[in-house]
């Protein structure tokens, strides 16, 4: 009897499984966008589709899309944080100022700059945790202390607003290999930040569709009370995903010491948006419960295609902004109007 | 796989799987539950019935867990104890399916079933969910439940209110829960849905389970109850074995017996106002007479 009841079952899965697998996606409505940017930059900049362009889209996509991944996840676990921008920057000035004032090989600033970021993500998550405030204010308020122990730090150990440089100290080589150096393939220059970014895309893939963890922050973002009734272990899995962030922070800062030699202590401010705009273009759903990694992924190259695209088209890059606010804008009623089509479907 | 506690061999009242004496829950002055007792055996149906604001809630979140109580004695399989979370009930061996947060509606009702106690395969870095055996048992569970799901991918949250609840109460038996918290289940659903609703209520119930089954609705708990517990305000106004009590004395007591008299002059017809159409003398005159 069991069995015939299944044999039903399956039929009718097969009917309508195709179409409607494709249309429960996340990021349909962002490969749809970025499809379209695509081709708009193909017709309107010639230069768009050569290969050392794309290679020059990917790498601006690679730098926000180390972000965007762990900030995706924190979407899909409920929670914004606003400090994100921000903690790249300080990422950068610890390591560097790290090394510099204690003359340590570049190494042991990488190591206290990490530590730095993840105690920054436990911070933002045991507030939040503890108090129960939105993570809006909370992370508001870390995204200002940190701006401005950016500036102040800084002025106050290097005397100036940037950091010294460093390239002449000890392990300097290494890491810049590690964190940007430059591959050749062929006759085209690709930058370390591609791989690293795959490779975030890929971990969170695996965590959030393969793993105990995985399920939680779907869980938590999609209704916390009922992951807490049935035993989620709701607290610890938001300050893993504000870790997260501290550890994209943490890659995109190093990337950023290592390529350009010094940091300007001012920097990030405004990225924090940027990294939420690809998220949610992306697909994820901003009340949290629904997206993917992969979705954060396109909408990073949908910014590095329209950010570099409008350079190749000779365009006023002022442009840029509204282009972007305009993608936003369509990719999210188009991933609305996608999600409303698929259940209506059901 | 969920077993019912071996019955104690005292030929008596065999031992409750979960017993509260005298239990009481303050939230600062406000007392949400005083001197409330309530037994629950295997393969029996508690009901606790009460009006709005009456202390069920309060209730449950303590034999779930979510709550400590203040004062009185809370017994799990005869032992003394104080749930400090939602995860040592669960334990314990108590599952508890809430009327409104029951389940994540926009995952999948395989992972949804899973939820918080996922079956894991291989080691290390490649430690994964075990999907095949999650997807199929969520499957086979539930037609074991009656329930021909199509695709046990869709989101829960497209399954209809009764569906859900069933899910939910298909996966605590699964689990091997003990005994089962039952938060209005029927209190959102309709006639026909309630019935399946409260034919799973059974069929847990003949699994063995003990069962917690929170209502406002008597003839619901009348249905299926074996005991009853009322609660007002706060405070037990009436506890009764299923042989002491008959339906008609159970509603007159959950309604409260004066107070529905009250209700029922207040909800009297007036006549209808002669600017909003109604006629003057007539209506108001047979409403008077039925009245008296």
């Amino acid at each position: 009897m069991t069995a015939t009841a299944q044999k039903t079952a399956d039929e009718r899965l097969v009917e309508t499984s195709a179409l409607r697998k494709l249309l429960g996606r996340p990021e349909l409505g962002s490969v749809v966008g970025a499809v379209a940017v695509f081709a708009f930059f193909v017709v309107f900049a010639d230069s768009f589709l050569r290969a050392s362009s794309l290679a020059t889209v990917l790498y601006a996509a690679s730098t926000l899309g180390i972000m965007a991944v762990p900030v995706a996840l924190l979407m899909i676990g409920g929670e914004f944080d606003l400090s994100a921008g921000v903690l790249v920057t300080s990422s950068a000035l610890i390591s560097s100022m790290f090394s510099y004032q204690m003359t340590a090989n570049v190494w042991v600033g990488v190591g206290v700059s990490l530590l730095a970021t993840l105690a920054i993500g436990v911070f933002n998550g045991v507030m939040l945790t503890r108090t129960q405030l939105p993570s809006f204010i909370i992370t508001l308020g870390t995204f200002l202390m940190l701006t401005g122990m950016n500036l102040g730090f800084t002025k106050l150990i290097s005397g100036t607003v940037s950091t010294k440089k460093i390239s002449d100290m000890e392990g300097f080589a290494g890491a810049h290999d590690l964190f940007a150096s430059t591959l050749t393939l062929g006759d085209v220059d690709f930058k370390v930040t591609i791989l690293w970014w795959f490779g975030l895309v890929a971990v969170a893939t695996w965590i959030l569709l393969r793993t105990r963890a995985g399920n939680w922050i779907f869980a938590c973002g999609g209704n916390k009370e009922a992951a807490r009734a049935v035993g989620v272990p709701v607290t610890a899995t938001k300050i893993g995903l504000y870790m997260g962030v501290g550890l994209g922070a943490w890659i995109a800062g190093q990337h950023l010491l290592f390529s350009f030699d010094t940091v300007q202590s001012g920097e990030g401010v405004g990225n924090e948006l940027i990294y939420i705009i690809a998220a949610v273009i992306g697909g994820c759903l901003i009340t949290g419960g629904y997206g993917s990694a992969v979705g954060s992924a396109v909408g990073a190259l949908i910014f590095g295609m329209t950010s570099k695209g409008i350079v190749y088209a000779e365009w006023d890059p002022d442009w840029f902004k509204f282009f972007l606010g305009a993608m936003l804008l369509l990719a999210t009623l188009l991933n609305h109007w996608v999600r409303k089509r698929a259940e209506a479907s059901k | 796989m969920s077993t019912a506690k071996t019955p104690a061999p005292d030929p008596g009242e065999p031992q409750p799987l979960v017993e509260l004496d005298d239990v009481s829950k303050f939230y600062g002055n406000i007392r949400a539950l005083e001197g409330v007792s309530l037994e629950v055996h295997a393969g029996e149906i508690s009901c606790v019935l009460g009006d709005n604001g009456a202390g069920k809630s309060t209730l449950i979140k303590i034999i779930s867990g979510l709550h400590r109580h203040d004062a009185g004695t809370l017994r799990i399989e005869g032992e003394d104890t104080s749930l400090s979370s939602p995860r040592e009930a669960l334990d314990r061996g108590i599952a508890t399916v809430y009327q409104d947060l029951a389940v994540v509606p926009l995952m999948p009702v395989w992972r949804n079933f899973f939820l918080g106690s996922e079956p894991t395969r291989g080691k290390g870095p490649l430690k994964r969910l075990d999907v095949a055996r999650m997807r199929e048992t969520t499957r086979t569970e539930l037609l074991r439940m009656g329930i021909d799901l199509r695709d046990v991918d869709q989101p829960i949250g497209t399954l209809s209110g009764g569906e859900r609840q069933c899910v939910a109460i298909a996966r605590a038996v699964y689990f091997g829960a003990k005994v089962l918290v039952l938060d209005e289940p029927t209190a959102a659903l309709g006639v026909k849905q309630s019935g399946v609703v409260l034919k799973y209520v059974a069929a847990a119930r003949d699994a063995g389970l003990g069962v917690v089954l929170i209502t406002h609705n008597p003839h619901h708990a009348y249905l299926v109850g074996d005991r009853f517990v009322l609660l007002k305000r706060g405070a037990m106004t009436g506890s009764h074995l299923r042989a002491d009590i008959s339906l008609d004395e159970l509603t007159r007591q959950m309604a409260g017996g004066n107070e529905l008299e009250d209700l029922r002059h207040e909800l009297e017809r007036a006549p209808v106002p002669t600017h909003l159409g109604g006629h003057p003398a007539k209506p108001a005159q047979e409403t008077e007479n039925t009245g008296e």
